[in-house]
């Protein structure tokens, strides 16, 4: 799966330019999820089911509408459904599609220690090579939103690939596809910001959610899924969105200065010894009460 | 240690050439035990941290066989390791012995061991690698599991799965530290050493050298049963 950019640069044998050449062409892809027009009818989960080869799963019934508590590792669209005590103290029942967020940064990819098993594209779409994977989870720990998931028999890790298949071939993604309301656009990252923005703006200055606003966290870069909120204060309340995603410092650290610092006590401790060597040798036995010099 | 130490057949302690068992079979059985599996986890091991050295899981069978096995065989390191625990913990006890040595630690490193004074079965040093493994292991065992269920870990107790990776990585480099001059010391540095843990005997002089009074403990009790 990794034709990612397919824009035609030379064409051989052919009279002439080819068709789009010289065209600035802008490859930032991007999913915009509107969750004041979602009706949480889940025809995104089955889009991603049925596009992507998987049979539905088992739900889990938590008193709530909510297919499973969170997404698998063959289940990769979920649509959170939560239930929110507005401080008037009536009750709004939010819900907000749930996959990987495709960060700029990403924090599996800063993660992986297996070459080539996270990639991502210059359109922005991060995905998992699991042929190269070897299924230590250390995505788990990068990921700032919970995403990456083990598959216990292939023992490979798996997630939403944002349909890097079907955008390669230029079409939306499956969930975009198949949603009824309009609530899911996909498109280049500009057009989505202006769209979202555009969209916020309506829903503060004509119905009244003051605090609406557009989630496209600075964290991680940016990410390829933004979320218009109802209010964008308190991403928490929204199945647990973090308000201000990171790769986890810890991550960073093991990834960077850690990786030198250990390199060079080890190489220290191999040159030291190697030193003390030369410098000092091997220790002499006292041979005075021992004719073979100690040699056992 | 009730074990004869002397095994040289027809003479008697104290005899020139005679040869004294320093390490019994079970002793040398589970070092190698030890050995075998901590080397299989640092090959592995830096594989998985480091993309320059990714390629020594290759010498091991790939990736993902080398991400199978690492956990299990440390596994197997841990058991080694808690039956080494079992075998030598009391000969590993810091001594009075030790504490002097340990004050001339300087005149060993420099190969000036006649300023050193006597020691027992196993010096200050041998006694620090020891306890240093010991304890790197607990933590390895601990935050490997971690690491290998790394998704049953939930969400809201996140700070676990961080600190499983930085606890390993502290452990393992910590547990390397030990192993780079162990291994130096094992088979450059003291001659004799080596033969010992494959083979369990030493020469009197170099017992006489290294080991003065694990020496005088063993021969006396020796020559008192003859």
């Amino acid at each position: 799966m990794s034709q990612a950019t397919l824009a035609i640069r030379r064409i051989s044998g052919h009279a002439g330019t080819a068709p789009g050449a010289g065209v600035e062409r802008d490859y930032q892809v991007c999913k915009l999820v509107d969750t004041t027009t979602c009706i949480g009818c889940k025809a995104c989960e089955v889009a991603c089911l049925e596009w992507n080869g998987y049979t539905f799963s088992e739900t889990v019934f938590d008193n709530s509408y909510q297919t499973m508590p969170e997404t698998q590792w063959n289940y990769w669209n979920l649509i959170k459904f939560n239930e929110h005590e507005r401080e008037d103290g009536s009750v709004t029942l939010l819900m907000r599609k749930d996959q990987c967020m495709h960060c700029a940064d990403p924090g599996c990819l800063a993660a992986c220690p297996a070459d080539g098993a996270i990639v991502q594209y210059t359109n922005g779409i991060v995905d998992f090579q699991q042929a190269n994977c070897i299924g230590c989870g250390y995505c788990v720990s990068g990921c700032p939103f919970d995403i990456p998931k083990f598959n216990p028999k292939t023992k490979k890790m798996f997630k939403c690939t944002l349909c890097v298949d079907r955008v390669s071939e230029g079409l939306e993604p499956a969930c975009i596809k198949s949603c009824p309301t309009g609530c899911l656009h996909f498109g280049s990252k500009d057009d989505m910001k202006d769209l979202a923005e555009t969209r916020a703006t309506q829903l503060r200055e004509n119905f009244g959610f003051e605090k609406a606003g557009v989630y496209d966290p600075a964290g991680v870069g940016g990410t390829g899924v933004i979320y218009v909120l109802h209010d964008a204060t308190n991403p928490e309340v929204y199945g647990g969105l973090p308000k201000d995603p990171q790769i986890p410092w810890v991550v960073r650290f093991w990834k960077g200065p850690a990786k030198w610092i250990g390199n060079l006590a080890m190489l220290g401790g191999i040159l030291g010894v190697t030193l003390h060597y030369l410098r000092f040798g091997p220790k002499q036995v006292d041979a005075s009460s021992d004719e073979d010099g100690g040699q056992p | 240690m009730s074990v004869s130490h002397v095994i040289s057949s027809g003479k008697t302690a104290g005899e020139t050439g005679g040869r004294i068992l320093r390490y019994t079979l079970g002793e040398r059985v589970h070092h190698w035990l030890a050995a075998f599996t901590y080397i299989y986890c640092l090959i592995t091991g830096l594989a998985f941290w480091s993309p320059y050295m990714f390629w020594l899981a290759v010498l091991v069978g790939g990736g993902p066989t080398a991400r199978f096995w690492h956990p299990w065989l440390g596994l197997g390191f841990a058991l080694s390791v808690f039956w080494m625990y079992k075998m030598w913990h009391r000969d590993m006890l810091t001594t009075d012995a030790d504490r002097r040595w340990s004050k001339a630690m300087k005149h060993y490193i420099e190969n000036d061991d006649q300023n050193l004074p006597p020691i027992g079965r196993f010096n200050y040093g041998q006694k620090i690698f020891f306890w240093l493994m010991f304890y790197g292991v607990i933590l390895l065992v601990i935050s490997g599991i971690g690491l290998w269920f790394v998704e049953l870990i939930p969400w809201s107790l996140r700070w676990l799965r961080y600190l499983a990776v930085t606890v390993h990585v502290i452990a393992a480099l910590a547990t390397i530290g030990g192993f780079i001059i162990h291994v130096y010391m094992g088979t450059a540095m003291v001659r004799g050493g080596f033969t010992s843990i494959i083979r369990g005997e030493v020469t009197e002089a170099w017992a006489k050298t290294h080991h003065r009074l694990w020496y005088e403990q063993v021969t006396k009790g020796t020559s008192a049963e003859k």
